[in-house]
C-alpha cells in the first residue's frame, strides 16, 4: 500500500521553506518526516504530514502542493536493513528516485520512504523479499 | 586634416543636399508606386498620388511603414525589383517567429558600402590600415556592411566574424590589425581579455573601433577606448535600411551623420505620427531616397532620439542623430539581438504554459544576460527535480529558437511574480544603458 507524501514547489529564496512550514505549523499540523531538493532555483519539499488534506489545503495558499504515492517501508535498525532493500529492488531494475528515512517512537524501528518509477510493482517486490510495506492506516499509528 | 571619403557630397552644403533630396525622392516614390503594390494601397488608401510628391517636404503625406508591415509583406511584398536584379538578402534577428528580409541589387550594395565606407574614413581610416571586422557574417548586416566598406576605402580586411575571442586576439597581435568593428559589448569583452592575459593597451595595433548593433553609453565609451588604446566611434543602421551605416560618427564623436543623400530622416511623435521640429525627442523614421530593390518610404525605427543640424566642426553638413534614447516600444536589444516580450510570450502559450513571466535583463562582465521567471502551473509540477529541470532546459530551447539568443529560464511557483496595479511588471532591465 502506497502512503501519501505531499510535495511542494518553493522558490529558493530566504524565507520561502520557513513560510511554508510555519503555515503546516499554525494548523497544527505534525511533521512526521521531510525532505528538501534543493536547485539553484527551486526547491522541492516532501512532506508526510499527520493530517494530509488539512496541509494540503494550508499550503495550496503558498505554491504548488501535489500528493505523491510514496512507499514506506518498516526497517531494522541494524546495518544492512537498508542495503537489503535497495538490492533487491535493483535486482529487478526497479529506479528508486529519492529516498528519506525516520525513526519512529517505538525502540528499533526506521522507517524509510521511496520514491519509484513503479510503485505497484515494487511493493510486490518488496512483499516477496519479506519487507512490509504501510498503508496511510498503519503509517497514523506512528505518528 | 578632414577625412572624407566622397569629399564633395559629404561636404555639400545643405541646399546642394536639400537639392539632391528633392530630384530622388520624386523618382523614389514613382517607383515604389508602379513597383510595390503593398504600398501604393496604403497611398491609395491615403489619397496620395506620386505626383503630389515634389520635395522632401511633401514626404509627410506618405503614409508610414512599420515592422508589422515588413511582416505582413514578407517576403517579398515590398520587393520592388525583379528578383533576377536583386543580389543579396539579409535578415533581421526576427520577431515572433517571422523574420523580416530585405534585397539588395548591386546599386544598393555599392551605396551602402560607401556608406560605411565614410564611416570608416571619418573615424580616420586609410588604406593603409589593417580592419578586423568581428561583426557576425551572415544574414545579418553587420559583417558584410563593415566588410564592404572596408574594401571600398581600401584596407586590408580580416573577416574574423564573431566568437572565439583567443583566435580574435591572436590575429589582432599577429596581424596588427589597427581597426576593428564590432558590437561595443565585444570590445569591452576583448580589452579585458588582453589584460587578463597581460597585454598592455598599447601592446596593440589598433588605433580605432567603430562599434554599433547595440545602445551603448558614453561610459562604455571611455572605457573601451582605455582599455583597447583607441578611439570609439558609433555606427548606426538597420536591416530595414540596409544595415550599419546609415549613420556614423565624425572624430568630433559627437552625434552621427545620417548620410542624407540617400536616407532622408524625420522625427516624429510616435503616438500621433505628427512630424516634430527640429531638435525635438521622438521617434526616427527613414525614407531611402535611392535603393532599389526594398526602398521603404518612411519606415518607423522605433528608436527615441534628437537631430541635430548644428554646425559640425568636421565640416559635414549631414544632419547629427544623437544615440537612440530609448525605443518607442518595449523591444529590448540584448547581445546585439531585438527581443520582445510577445516573442516569449509566444513560446510560452505554445509550450502550454501562463503568460504570466519575468524579464530580467543585466549585463554581466560586459555580456548582457537574459534571464525569464515563469509561473509554474499546478499541471506541470512534478515531486522529481530532474523533470522540472527538463522543462526549464526545454523552454530554454524553445526561446532560443525564437530569440536567437539564449535565456536563463526559471520556473517559479504560481503568483510568486510581482504585480503592480494587478498587472505583472514584465522586464526588468538593469542595464545602464542611459548615461
Amino acid at each position: 500500500m502506497a502512503i501519501t507524501q505531499l510535495s511542494v514547489f518553493l522558490e529558493n529564496k530566504p524565507g520561502q521553506l520557513a513560510a511554508a512550514v510555519k503555515l503546516i505549523s499554525d494548523g497544527g499540523v505534525n511533521i512526521r518526516a521531510l525532505s528538501l531538493a534543493d536547485t539553484r532555483d527551486f526547491g522541492i519539499l516532501r512532506l508526510i504530514v499527520s493530517d494530509v488534506a488539512k496541509a494540503k489545503a494550508l499550503l495550496m495558499e503558498k505554491s504548488i502542493v501535489t500528493e505523491t504515492p510514496v512507499i514506506a517501508v518498516k526497517m531494522e535498525d541494524e546495518a544492512g536493513a537498508l542495503n537489503r532493500i535497495l538490492q533487491s529492488l535493483q535486482e529487478e531494475r526497479i529506479n528508486v528516485e529519492y529516498l528519506y528515512a525516520f525513526t519512529g517512537a517505538a525502540e528499533f524501528s526506521a522507517y524509510t520512504v521511496l520514491r519509484v518509477d513503479d510503485a505497484a510493482h515494487a511493493e510486490l517486490v518488496l512483499k516477496n523479499a519479506g519487507v512490509a510495506t504501510l498503508s496511510d492506516g498503519e503509517l497514523m499509528q506512528l505518528l | 586634416m578632414k577625412n572624407y571619403y566622397q569629399k564633395e557630397i559629404e561636404t555639400a552644403s545643405r541646399e546642394e543636399i536639400l537639392a539632391i533630396q528633392n530630384e530622388k525622392i520624386v523618382k523614389q516614390v514613382r517607383h515604389v508606386y508602379d513597383h510595390v503594390a503593398y504600398y501604393r494601397k496604403l497611398m491609395d488608401e491615403k489619397g496620395v498620388k506620386p505626383e503630389d510628391i515634389r520635395s522632401v517636404e511633401d514626404i509627410k503625406k506618405l503614409p508610414f511603414l512599420s515592422k508589422a508591415d515588413l511582416r505582413d509583406a514578407y517576403p517579398y511584398g515590398l520587393l520592388a525589383k525583379p528578383l533576377s536584379e536583386c543580389v543579396r538578402i539579409h535578415s533581421t534577428s526576427g520577431t515572433t517567429g517571422k523574420r523580416v528580409v530585405a534585397f539588395y541589387t548591386q546599386h544598393d550594395i555599392d551605396l551602402w558600402n560607401d556608406c560605411t565606407a565614410r564611416a570608416i574614413v571619418a573615424a580616420g581610416g586609410t588604406k593603409e590600415d589593417v580592419v578586423q571586422v568581428c561583426y557576425g557574417y551572415g544574414l545579418f548586416t553587420g559583417g558584410a556592411g563593415l566588410d564592404g566598406g572596408s574594401h571600398k576605402v581600401g584596407c586590408l580586411t580580416l573577416p574574423m566574424s564573431t566568437g572565439s575571442t583567443e583566435r580574435q586576439i591572436q590575429f589582432m597581435m599577429d596581424l596588427n590589425a589597427t581597426i576593428i568593428c564590432c558590437t561595443p559589448s565585444y570590445a569591452a569583452y576583448i580589452g579585458e581579455t588582453l589584460a587578463e592575459k597581460g597585454y598592455k593597451p598599447e601592446d596593440n595595433k589598433l588605433r580605432i573601433g567603430i562599434f554599433g548593433a547595440e545602445p551603448w553609453t558614453e561610459e562604455m565609451r571611455r572605457n573601451i577606448q582605455k582599455s583597447l588604446g583607441i578611439k570609439a566611434y558609433d555606427i548606426y543602421g538597420l536591416t530595414e535600411t540596409s544595415g550599419p551605416g546609415v549613420a556614423f560618427e565624425c572624430e568630433e564623436q559627437h552625434g552621427m551623420h545620417i548620410n542624407e543623400d540617400h536616407f532622408y530622416a524625420e522625427i516624429i511623435d510616435p503616438d500621433t505620427g505628427e512630424v516634430l521640429p527640429e531638435g525635438s525627442k521622438g521617434e526616427l523614421v527613414f525614407t531611402a531616397l535611392d535603393k532599389e530593390a526594398f526602398p521603404l518610404l518612411r519606415y518607423r525605427t522605433k528608436d527615441i532620439c534628437v537631430l541635430s543640424r548644428e554646425k559640425c566642426s568636421c565640416g559635414r553638413n549631414f544632419v547629427r542623430m544623437s544615440k537612440p534614447m530609448g525605443r518607442s516600444d518595449d523591444m529590448m536589444i540584448i547581445r546585439g539581438v531585438n527581443v520582445f516580450p510577445s516573442q516569449i510570450e509566444t513560446v510560452l502559450l505554445n509550450e502550454g504554459y501562463t503568460p504570466n513571466y519575468q524579464i530580467l535583463v543585466d549585463r554581466v562582465n560586459n555580456t548582457d544576460t537574459l534571464d525569464i521567471n515563469v509561473e509554474l502551473s499546478p499541471e506541470h509540477f512534478s515531486d522529481k527535480v530532474s523533470d522540472i529541470q527538463k522543462r526549464e532546459r526545454g523552454l530554454e530551447t524553445a526561446m532560443r529558437g525564437m530569440l536567437g539568443i539564449g535565456p536563463k529560464v526559471h520556473l517559479v511557483p504560481p503568483k510568486s511574480i510581482q504585480r503592480s496595479e494587478g498587472k505583472a511588471v514584465r522586464v526588468i532591465d538593469k542595464r545602464k544603458l542611459h548615461d
